[in-house]
């Protein structure tokens, strides 16, 4: 999910490069150097995970999964996202440099507050587990798409139908995204739970 | 699939200091980006074509990398001229067109191709180990760019993983569809990926303390001072900041 060059005025590209660098900042803060091999093979694991496409119909969407990545990193998702932004627009030029602050906030934001909003329901019960999965997933997504809308309408009012027009665009992927966080959240826990951080 | 095309070069621009090129790079975008002038914005655009053209880059593989831009393009010329308020240009079946937002719509076009040029022409010219040195030498926090460097020394293996395990898939009679059996499949695997990721980082990470890792990188590319390097800096930031005075005082006219 990336909003284009050219198209943000001043003021919001400014309050996204803020923010972002802010939000770097404490997650950077949070990680150690035991954790920082982690958290970048994580963030290459995110890299490819958004390269798994996946077919609805005859159409096909990508993964995002910023949602995983905020529940198995918290604040640290943070400089991942960035990371793997930065590595997505050398090689596949998705996105630029003027809007790396507004893509790191519309991806990381929701990531962040879906690991503090839906990890602790994990591990309750199966079920769940599955359906905080799935609401991470969803919420992320909704979230993001909410934030690149608010974006371009604080940039122009009149991009209010354009903004409404993406929102509508990323409803099956939100789906789609709440069921595969659902069923790899549920997958982790039982698999290799030490993955998943410890509640405080 | 994640390859350094154009890192490879004997051009101009490919003899120029990381750094350099950081900051010319992100100097002439935001330049680009609050530009609001279709005039001066198609010179932005000649200044980031002739960027391209320094850096001898294949012209096809430029454009190529435009195709993710396309579809966002494509949806604001249909949403846009149709939503926008404005004087109308053309009316058919209860529909109209607005001047200004065709005009919007050439300004996005041509903003967003320019400051993907200068990318390509000035950032994908360099290794992805070029551009944390770059990085470092702006003052980018040791962390960060340790990050960069790791995220990218594992997007290969991990890639690797993801092959074998949908090989693996396949072999087991796996064919993708839109069902939930599938959306389960993948899922697996993005978490197996997950998965992997974290027991190959425990690994890496001690086998990185056995070697006696300080927390440091270092670099082992060298770029030895050069006048190009600033003039070419001085080069762009001139122009930058000769656009931004024109486009305040045409305002003013």
């Amino acid at each position: 999910m990336h909003i284009s060059e050219g198209v943000l005025s001043g003021p919001v590209l400014a309050t996204g490069a803020v923010f972002a660098f802010a939000g770097t900042g404490m997650g950077l803060k949070k990680i150690d150097y035991d954790r920082i091999v982690h958290v970048a093979i994580l963030a290459s694991a995110f890299f490819v995970a958004s390269l798994i496409h996946i077919n609805i119909g005859p159409a096909s969407v990508h993964l995002i999964l910023n949602g995983i990545v905020g529940l198995l990193l918290g604040f640290a998702a943070i400089p991942a996202i960035l990371t793997a932004l930065i590595l997505q627009a050398v090689f596949f030029q998705y996105g630029g440099l003027t809007t790396l602050g507004v893509n790191v906030v519309v991806m990381a934001v929701p990531a962040v507050l879906a690991h503090y909003l839906f990890l602790p329901m994990l591990g309750k019960s199966p079920t769940l587990t599955f359906i905080a999965g799935f609401l991470a997933g969803l919420f992320s997504i909704l979230f993001s798409s909410i934030l690149l809308g608010l974006a371009l309408w604080f940039t122009n009012q009149n991009f209010f139908e354009t903004s409404l027009a993406i929102i509508t665009a990323y409803i099956p992927v939100m789906i789609i995204e709440g069921i595969v966080t659902g069923f790899c959240v549920t997958f982790l826990l039982k698999v290799y739970p030490e993955i998943i951080p410890k509640k405080k | 699939m994640v390859e350094e095309n154009f890192a490879y070069g004997r051009s101009f621009i490919h003899k120029l200091d990381p750094k350099i090129r950081i900051i010319a790079s992100i100097v002439l975008s935001f330049a680009t980006a609050l530009c609001d002038n279709l005039y001066l914005a198609m010179i932005y655009s000649f200044i980031s074509i002739f960027l391209i053209l320094m850096a001898g880059l294949n012209t096809i593989d430029v454009v190529k990398r435009l195709k993710p831009l396309f579809w966002f393009l494509l949806m604001i010329w249909i949403i846009l001229p149709l939503t926008f308020e404005g004087d109308i240009l053309y009316r058919f079946y209860g529909f109209k067109i607005t001047g200004q937002g065709v005009v919007l719509c050439i300004k996005i076009t041509i903003k967003s191709i320019s400051i993907l040029f200068l990318f390509t022409a000035l950032i994908a010219t360099m290794t992805v180990a070029s551009l944390g040195n770059g990085l470092h030498r702006i003052h980018v926090p040791d962390k960060m760019v340790f990050l960069v460097l790791m995220t990218y020394r594992y997007i290969s293996v991990i890639e690797q993983e993801y092959k074998r395990l949908l090989r693996a898939a396949k072999f087991r009679g796996f064919n993708p569809g839109t069902n939930l059996h599938s959306y389960k499949t993948f899922a697996y695997l993005a978490g197996m990926l997950f998965v992997r990721a974290s027991l190959r980082a425990q690994r890496v990470h001690q086998a990185m303390l056995c070697r006696g890792f300080n927390q440091k990188f270092h670099t082992l590319d060298d770029y030895p001072p050069n006048r190009l390097n600033s003039i070419f800096l001085m080069g762009i930031c001139g122009a930058s900041a000769s656009l931004v005075i024109l486009e305040m005082i045409w305002v003013e006219i």
